[in-house]
């Protein structure tokens, strides 16, 4: 797996050429985790904080591939797309607490005995 | 006007409706009728000029892809635009007066909060049918979702919120796939813009995982078979308008960007296995979510379990349209069905809510004799039933047919099969709830009134699904707009 | 036991497929950087993420606003939001915290705003700080009678879109483009709408912390008879 990084051309601030992969793949981890987590906790608030560590693996994959580039300056159509992300993310773990909050008022408990 | 101006005002008009109807609560019926309004004739002028001039794109912000947001109205788009539009239009009337059919506050909270999210949803799917940009279709993929979900929730009881959070939790995760596989794509090909993808024309390992990722999502969010598990206690425990947006408009986004992907932005990548593979769970959906629908002691599961089955119909579409032959026929066939869908079962739903307010109740055993207090509305069960059969004239007969004759022209035999088991079993369902309707009863039960606009507006969207039928040469033209595949309709149904 | 083991497999395969496939993107960049630092100097900003957010892309933005409005008015739909429980008197430290804190956040949220044209900043992140404000506020239980202000709540709150659909309303009208602004004016126009953003992004998460619509909410329950509260 190459991972190593290549000396690239020039300017010593260059993130070089490979050397973005490793976060990328730290947020594969992430994603991956995250995903696992979803599935096998029964807890709903620990459902939701998957879905975050989800979100936030999915954004550090989008910021790796805007570290490599040629010159100093990243690529800044993927932060403008994780700052979307971001604003999104938090508008769903609003929305899904206030439902969790009324499904628990609902049913009296935090398991609801059926995974989603 | 130019079509910049009828997508500005498709995209908009919902959207400030939406944040006025939360300011000013008391004005919300006005506004979801006004956005109606305004809508429909916005997306009769797209339509003229997608007829007369071809595709339409609008370069938002000035700048060209990649770099900017592309707007684009083909024929597909506007399909989905009307569909969406007549079905909004029925639901802004029929729940003028849902919701005050009930007298308390909490009937009132509810539908102060019914009409921002309405058309919250309304705006997410105008945007997502005129986006270009797969980044773009992410955002208005999650406006849909979180309006639908929260729709979903009105309801209150403790059935709707259990529905609400499975379904929220399904939605989330999907757009997250969704999204990871936008970044590669991006990583991949440097643009998020999908003709320039279909330009590009790539292919390779990350692309593969990438569109994986992507199908994943949407298949979760279409509720294909076997990720279908979310949508009958969803669409069943909802209130009746909510339900109707949900089986008719809702789960199409979804198809439709695939479709999109598939056929536009990476042709490539589908390969008869693949095509074949939706083809089969496609199979899978239409007898598994009959035969449910065939048990069901509630209407409203039944008819959301024909949802499921229908839905998969829709994916038949992906191994009869690949092909040069039968493509365009299958893809119009496809697509008419999808509209033939929503008409009836917006009819279907809306009828379900007029039963249960009548009757107080939706157990298909205990509800003989429920013509003679509501015979318009079983009146329009059946239409929407003939539709949802395949009988001619029927629009849903149309988009079968097309279906059947693909699968005929191009060898794939087994598809008709389950086409013609599936409207059997279509039958027996629809039936089934139609002669316990029928049934004589000794005393009869004193029914809650209903207002005529709400049998009304189930009827009318009953009678289009059946007469749009004879509009389906007009449908197939528009789509010949812009379509993905080719092909000659072959309406006399001749097997070579 | 076993649906968790195979949960973990499924996981573990799919991790290795995506590690795989951002394996194999290309080395050399296929980004975008070039597009937009070459079209920068037109788009009335210096900041190329600001000019990604609020120029190039600026549609997603709309609809992101958008989206931030559909949060509150869901959650508000779905329960009534409480304060936390805690008491100033108990608290005199974070009554001194508040009197420090405060005001330099709120100066910090709209220097972000400003610095945003032309350095990292803009309204997301400065409505950011504003809505950390807002929960400080509450944490301190202060300034509970604001919430019975139903309306000026709502008005912040659509304030976003509001002027952002008005901008695209006006500049449609300029130049016949969707949110397209005319030679020259990008700088201003962003200012706009950012502004407005700054407002109701700050408000819709402050509140989205409150978790719900404020108690005695008229407007929900103005009718022929007067509200009982749940």
């Amino acid at each position: 797996m190459v991972i190593v990084s290549t000396p690239s051309t020039g300017d010593p601030h260059t993130m070089p050429d490979a050397g973005y992969r490793i976060y990328a793949l730290a947020g594969v981890a992430l994603f991956a985790i995250g995903f696992y987590s979803l599935l096998v906790q029964a807890h709903l608030l620990r459902r939701i904080m998957a879905l975050n560590v989800m979100g936030s693996g999915v954004f550090l994959v989008y910021i790796a591939l805007g570290a490599q580039t040629p010159g100093p300056i990243p690529d800044p159509v993927p932060h403008a797309m994780v700052l979307t992300g971001i604003v999104v993310s938090v508008c769903a773990t609003g929305l899904a607490l206030a439902l969790v909050d009324r499904v628990q008022a609902a049913a009296g408990d935090a398991e609801p005995g059926e995974d989603a | 006007m130019t079509s910049a101006w009828a997508m500005a005002w498709l995209i908009l008009t919902p959207l400030v409706a939406a944040a006025l109807a939360f300011a000013f609560p008391r004005l919300g019926r006005s506004l979801a009728l006004g956005t109606a309004g305004v809508i429909g004739l916005a997306v009769a002028h797209l339509m003229r000029l997608v007829f007369a001039n071809g595709v339409q794109t609008h370069l938002v912000s000035g700048w060209g892809a990649p770099l900017g947001i592309e707007l684009r109205a083909d024929g597909l788009s506007v399909l989905m635009l009307i569909v969406t539009a007549l079905i909004g239009v029925a639901i802004a009337l029929y729940s003028q007066r849902y919701f005050v059919s009930e007298h308390d506050d909490e009937a009132l909270h509810r539908e102060r909060y019914f009409w921002p999210l309405f058309l919250f949803l309304w705006t997410a799917l105008d945007a997502l049918y005129l986006s270009a940009d797969i980044f773009n279709l992410y955002v208005t993929l999650e406006m849909l979702g979180f309006a639908a979900v929260t729709l979903l929730a009105l309801a209150g009881t403790r059935a709707a919120l259990t529905a609400a959070l499975r379904y929220l939790f399904v939605s989330l995760s999907a757009s997250l796939f969704y999204l990871l596989g936008v970044g590669l794509v991006y990583g991949q090909c440097g643009t998020v813009d999908l003709p320039s993808l279909a330009a590009q024309a790539r292919s390779g390992p990350a692309l593969w995982v990438a569109l994986a990722l992507m199908t994943g999502g949407l298949i979760a969010k279409a509720a294909l078979f076997p990720l279908h598990g979310w949508l009958p206690p969803a669409h069943a425990n909802a209130p009746a308008p909510v339900s109707a947006l949900l089986s008719a408009l809702v789960v199409k986004g979804p198809f439709y960007i695939l479709l999109r992907l598939w056929f536009e932005a990476f042709p490539a990548l589908m390969t008869p296995a693949v095509a074949q593979v939706f083809g089969a769970l496609g199979a899978a959906a239409i007898l598994w979510g009959s035969v449910n629908a065939l048990f069901q002691p509630r209407l409203k599961l039944l008819i959301a379990y024909s949802t499921v089955a229908q839905l998969g119909y829709l994916f038949l579409l992906f191994p009869l349209a690949a092909s040069r032959e039968g493509g365009f026929m299958a893809w119009s066939g496809g697509l008419m069905l999808l509209g033939a869908h929503a008409c009836a079962k917006t009819a279907m739903f809306l009828t379900a809510g007029n039963i249960l307010h009548a009757a107080g109740h939706d157990r298909i055993k205990d509800l003989d004799g429920i013509t003679h207090v509501l015979p318009v509305s079983v009146f329009a069960f059946g239409l929407a039933g003939m539709s949802l059969i395949g009988l001619p004239p029927s629009s849903g007969f149309a988009g079968k047919w097309l279906l059947l004759n693909a699968a005929l022209a191009q060898g794939q035999w087994w598809w008709v099969a389950v086409m013609i088991l599936g409207s059997l079993l279509a039958a027996a369902y629809i039936v089934r709830m139609l002669a316990h309707a029928f049934t004589r009863v000794n005393e009869p039960k004193t029914p809650n009134p209903i207002p005529p606009v709400m049998e009304g507006t189930a009827l009318a969207l009953a009678l289009l699904a059946v007469v749009l039928g004879f509009a389906s040469p007009w449908a197939a033209e528009l789509l010949r707009v812009g379509a993905p595949v080719v092909g000659p309709i072959v309406m006399g149904g001749s097997v070579p | 036991m076993t649906s968790r083991v195979m949960v973990g497999v499924l996981s573990l395969a799919m991790c290795a497929a995506l590690g795989w496939a951002v394996q194999s993107l290309p080395v050399r960049p296929t980004g975008l950087t070039g597009a937009s630092l070459a079209k920068l100097p037109e788009s009335g900003v210096t900041n190329p993420v600001t000019a990604v957010l609020l120029n190039y892309r600026g549609y997603d933005t709309l609809l992101e606003v958008g989206v931030l409005l559909l949060a509150i008015v869901a959650v508000w739909s779905l329960r009534r939001g409480e304060w936390p429980a805690s008491d100033l008197h108990d608290r005199p430290l974070l009554m001194s915290l508040l009197r420090v804190v405060l005001p330099v956040l709120v100066l910090a949220a709209g220097y972000l705003l400003w610095i945003g044209a032309f350095a990292p900043g803009g309204a997301f992140q400065g409505g950011a700080l504003l809505g950390g404000a807002i929960v400080l506020v509450m944490l301190g239980g202060l300034a509970r009678r604001v919430l019975a202000y139903d309306r000026l709540l709502r008005a912040g709150l659509v304030l976003g879109v509001i002027v952002f659909a008005a901008v695209c309303a006006v500049t449609m009208l300029l130049t016949g483009g969707l949110l397209q602004f005319p030679a020259g004016t990008g700088g201003t126009w962003i200012m706009v709408i950012e502004s407005a953003a700054l407002v109701s992004i700050g408000l819709t998460l402050g509140l989205l912390y409150f978790g719900g619509r404020p108690n005695g909410d008229r407007l929900d329950s103005e009718h022929r008879r007067p509200a009982h509260h749940a």
